[in-house]
């Protein structure tokens, strides 16, 4: 009897391990639309690095080599602690992993993370910039971030980047005479010292600032993703090939892959292969305890953008204006920018706590449930409506969300 | 807009719980959008008449193909119902996700008249799959009338 139930128990074992093998070899049976889906998040349909008209030394090897050095340069601040490195940490996918960043002081919004920006038409939160170059130029000279100032920064270029920086940029202007501290910055003494400045000579001056911007750009542009489980699962699925450990997804992975491009929506706004449809969402985040006063998003990030110092068609980029249609054909009013934020690539999102825009909510379970539950928005109109999800449903989702954390490339050489 | 601009000229007593009303109105129409399927049987062809019958215009994408995500230039061909070409129009591009309740992600123009009928659109995009309605004001010597396209992608 006893020998009976084992040679029971073995042969269900063998059929259930049979029945596995088949389930891994036949997939779960995408339909045709699915599929494409798929494809189309998949990182093999991303394509080269995108030209970037407004700077050309965007692909200039030395440009990212002395970007490389700035961005991880403390000099580059007022205290002489803080560098791009100290929120975009290299060891944890160049963000911080706290809900706002802290540089010379505490910033209003979270650290976003840097891989695959290059991607972006628009970069920050609220997108107020239009470029990796003129993202990086506003946490210099922020109060709490950097809190540097344009002489002071063309100095430091002078004393320890000059060779470095005349190779790629050309002649440095003549420093002699000018203050250490001067630029249009939040602190009274140093934007007095700037006023007093020649027109002629802040030009110069912010010709190298840009520069340094354009410098730190070329660096962040080599920064990108690798194949994540997610991309080698979608590879095996589209050719056919039976899954092995290193692609296959758990039944739970799969059923929130199938959720995500499906009931839930996800992939509404975190479409294609970075996950991120490059737009600006109202989606009811609440607003964060931490940050005083109000914060509008896009509806103020876009009018930044527009007369930004260092946007597409400003004097310092190098585009032609036919070259600036993001910017140009921008919308730039109306209730929809409210309160709206950019959809986030979810790239490597597990490994990116806290998320939204402050870091409001502190886990992916946080947040899927915040998609479910739908609220109100805190102001502004929400684009959400709640998704009805079991607790089951919700925890694969998030499975599936952990399927996408990979190793960040970062350019050859220039590793800190 | 239209309820907001109401009530900024709201007037009389009477105006404004009429602007109110009207608002409130607005508004669950655009929740009832949000929640709607897309109709069956969408004309997503190329060619449309317009509303009124002034006008019939043809979208042309650059490339042919109308893509997700990117840019893009497209030619409006616009000629009056007798097949005339239209080129001195005023031409107002807007349009929208009916079934998200929001409008397109940029703020596309028609840039210049090439002649012969054809008008240059650009700042064209989408940002997410799925239907789009894209609605194309005229105002020409026949008179103002809209052409509204489907487009799914």
């Amino acid at each position: 009897m006893l020998r009976m139930l084992s040679l029971g128990i073995v042969a269900t074992t063998v059929i259930t391990a049979a029945a596995a093998q088949t389930y891994q070899l036949t997939g779960p049976h995408w339909t045709r639309e699915q599929r494409e889906m798929l494809r189309s998040l998949s990182l093999a349909s991303l394509g080269p690095v995108p030209a970037d008209p407004s700077n050309r030394y965007a692909d200039d090897t030395a440009a990212a080599r002395l970007g490389q050095r700035l961005f991880f340069d403390t000099r580059f601040s007022g205290n002489g602690k803080v560098s791009c490195a100290t929120c975009h940490d290299p060891n944890r996918d160049f963000q911080d992993g706290t809900p706002l960043a802290h540089g010379a002081g505490t910033t209003s919004r979270r650290t976003m993370a840097v891989a695959g920006t290059a991607y972006g038409p628009w970069l920050f939160w609220d997108g107020r910039a239009d470029s990796q170059w003129a993202q990086a130029l506003g946490p210099l000279e922020s109060a709490v971030e950097h809190d540097g100032d344009r002489t002071q920064y063309a100095h430091i270029i002078a004393a320890h980047y000059r060779s470095d920086y005349e190779a790629v940029f050309g002649r440095l202007p003549k420093l002699e005479g000018l203050p250490e501290h001067a630029g249009p910055v939040a602190d009274s003494t140093r934007a007095a010292a700037w006023r007093r400045i020649s027109a002629s000579g802040q030009d110069d001056i912010t010709r190298v600032y840009a520069n340094i911007g354009k410098a730190i750009a070329a660096y962040e542009r080599g920064i990108g993703f690798t194949p994540s489980r997610f991309d080698r699962y979608v590879e095996s699925e589209l050719t056919g090939r039976t899954h092995t450990a290193a692609d296959a997804l758990s039944p739970d992975e799969e059923a929130g892959l199938r959720l995500f491009i499906g009931k839930a929506n996800c992939s509404t706004c975190h479409n294609g292969p970075l996950f991120t449809d490059n737009h600006f969402h109202n989606t009811a985040v609440p607003a964060s305890a931490d940050v005083a006063g109000i914060d509008s998003g896009r509806a103020v990030g876009v009018r930044q953008a527009v007369t930004s110092e260092f946007n597409c068609t400003s004097r310092y980029s190098d585009a032609k204006p036919e070259d600036c249609d993001e910017l140009r054909f921008a919308v730039t009013e109306g209730e929809e920018l409210v309160r709206a934020y950019k959809t986030p690539s979810l790239r490597g999102v597990a490994e990116r706590a806290p998320y939204m825009h402050a870091g409001q909510l502190a886990t992916l379970t946080d947040v899927v449930a915040h998609y479910n539950r739908a609220p109100a928005a805190p102001f502004g109109h929400s684009e959400l409506r709640p998704l009805k999800l079991s607790d089951a449903e919700r925890r694969q989702i998030e499975a599936f969300l952990r399927t996408l954390s990979s190793p960040l490339v970062v350019p050859a050489g220039t590793t800190p | 807009m239209s309820a907001i601009r109401n009530l900024r000229n709201a007037s009389s007593r009477t105006a404004l719980p009429r602007a109110i009303a009207a608002a409130v109105v607005l508004s669950l129409l655009a929740g009832c959008m949000m929640f709607a399927k897309a109709p069956e049987n969408l004309d997503y062809s190329r060619t449309r008449r317009s509303e009124s019958g002034l006008y019939r215009g043809t979208i042309l994408p650059q490339g042919d193909s109308i893509s997700q995500g990117r840019l893009q230039r497209w030619t409006l061909h616009l000629e009056t119902a007798n097949g005339a070409p239209v080129d001195s129009a005023t031409v107002w591009v807007d349009g929208g996700m009916p079934q998200h309740g929001h409008g397109l992600p940029t703020r596309p123009r028609v840039t210049r008249a090439l002649g012969n009928g054809d008008h240059l659109v650009e700042g064209m995009k989408f940002n997410m799959g799925g239907w789009w309605v894209v609605k194309f004001r005229v105002n020409a010597t026949p008179g103002s009338d809209s052409l509204v396209f489907n487009v799914k992608l």
